[in-house]
């Protein structure tokens, strides 16, 4: 049983690391609440720093503005400082364990689905996070998007065989 | 200025950017996961209608932290909106605004423009390309990517992997060619 589990979150993390869970010890409903007031936060920041904005992605597409650069540029700096301060003092998680980061595999995936995802980053003007924001900030059409987009992956997930990767 | 009138108005880039970097150590130490939120639309898909797709055949439950993390990202962005709302109208860059009402938009005062985004545009040809037809890309074109602007362009940027600096050249490649090519177009059929 417990074989057949391990080969499934393997088979999880081989073909899709985004966002993945490499937590060993099993986690209770109730210690899920840490990552809702983490996305919380992440919420307000998004909307408080109008990157749910359908015109501050216009704006970055057109190069009228910084805004979107700055954002983007300095969360990857300040990720990639602490992730290497994380690996140099060898810092555990808050359960003890070693922090473990799966390697990305290239696919051809990545160029084909960036495209169509761009595309509808341009037009939506919202990735899938900013999409929540939205809701949650009261555009509510935007539960139609969402909808879609889920539609979009389940579609994703049954033509998977068939497209080049 | 209190506080709260601090708050409210809007956060400049060099606040928010690095807050938003903040989340990849945060979420790794808090329990080993990877920020990457286009994953919960997969965990949705897996939990909600699997159809016996291999692709969805797998332990969704280890991902239930996506949907805590996004359910969050939906609180907070109400919280940001309805007690920290900005009094003032967003500035948009005068280039963007003035090529956007060149195209017929007239509405610049909310996050969105209203007259794409409002409600009464959900059953129109608008709803149909920019909520449905919108919404499919990202869905599609994210999990086809393995990952949107979290996973890839900030974790795994973040995190030195050369895949991931593919897909963000992509993201962008599309996301530019979009504007500029296929965006006037859809103007000319709803405004």
């Amino acid at each position: 049983m417990e074989k057949v589990e391990n080969t499934q979150v393997r088979a999880l993390l081989e073909d899709d690391s985004d966002g993945s869970n490499t937590q060993k010890l099993a986690e209770g409903f109730t210690s899920n609440f840490k990552y809702l007031v983490t996305g919380l936060l992440f919420g307000i920041v998004f909307v408080k720093a109008e990157i749910v904005s359908w015109f501050r992605i216009q704006e970055m597409f057109r190069f009228d503005s910084f805004h979107m650069y700055g954002v983007i540029g300095s969360a990857v700096l300040v990720g990639l400082v602490s992730v290497q301060l994380i690996k140099r003092f060898n810092l555990k998680t808050i359960s003890g364990e070693e922090v473990v980061i799966p390697d990305k595999t290239f696919s051809k995936g990545q160029i084909y689905g960036g495209l169509l995802f761009g595309f509808g980053w341009a037009i939506t003007g919202a990735c899938p996070g900013p999409l929540f924001a939205q809701i949650g900030a009261g555009y509510l059409a935007v539960i139609v998007t969402l909808l879609s987009a889920i539609a979009g992956t389940w579609t994703y997930g049954l033509l998977r065989p068939k497209l080049p990767h | 200025m209190d506080v709260i009138e601090v708050l409210r108005e809007p956060w400049p880039w060099y606040v928010a950017g690095p807050l938003i970097g903040l989340t990849v150590p945060a979420l790794l130490l808090l329990g080993n996961k990877s920020f990457g939120i286009s994953s919960s639309l997969r965990h949705i898909c897996a939990a909600v209608i699997p159809a016996n797709i291999s692709f969805f055949k797998y332990d969704w439950k280890k991902g239930i932290w996506n949907l805590f993390f996004v359910a969050g990202i939906t609180i907070g962005g109400f919280i940001a909106s309805f007690y920290l709302a900005n009094p003032d109208k967003i500035v948009i860059a005068d280039a963007t605004q003035q090529t956007l009402s060149g195209y017929g938009l007239t509405s610049f005062s909310g996050l969105m423009p209203m007259e794409i985004f409002g409600t009464s545009s959900i059953l129109s040809l608008k709803g149909l390309i920019f909520l449905v037809f919108g919404g499919f890309l990202v869905g599609f074109g994210t999990r086809y990517a393995g990952g949107c602007t979290s996973g890839h362009a900030i974790t795994g940027l973040a995190t030195l992997q050369w895949p991931s600096l593919v897909a963000t050249v992509s993201f962008f490649i599309g996301g530019l060619v979009c504007t500029h090519l296929l965006l006037p177009f859809l103007f000319t059929l709803v405004l």
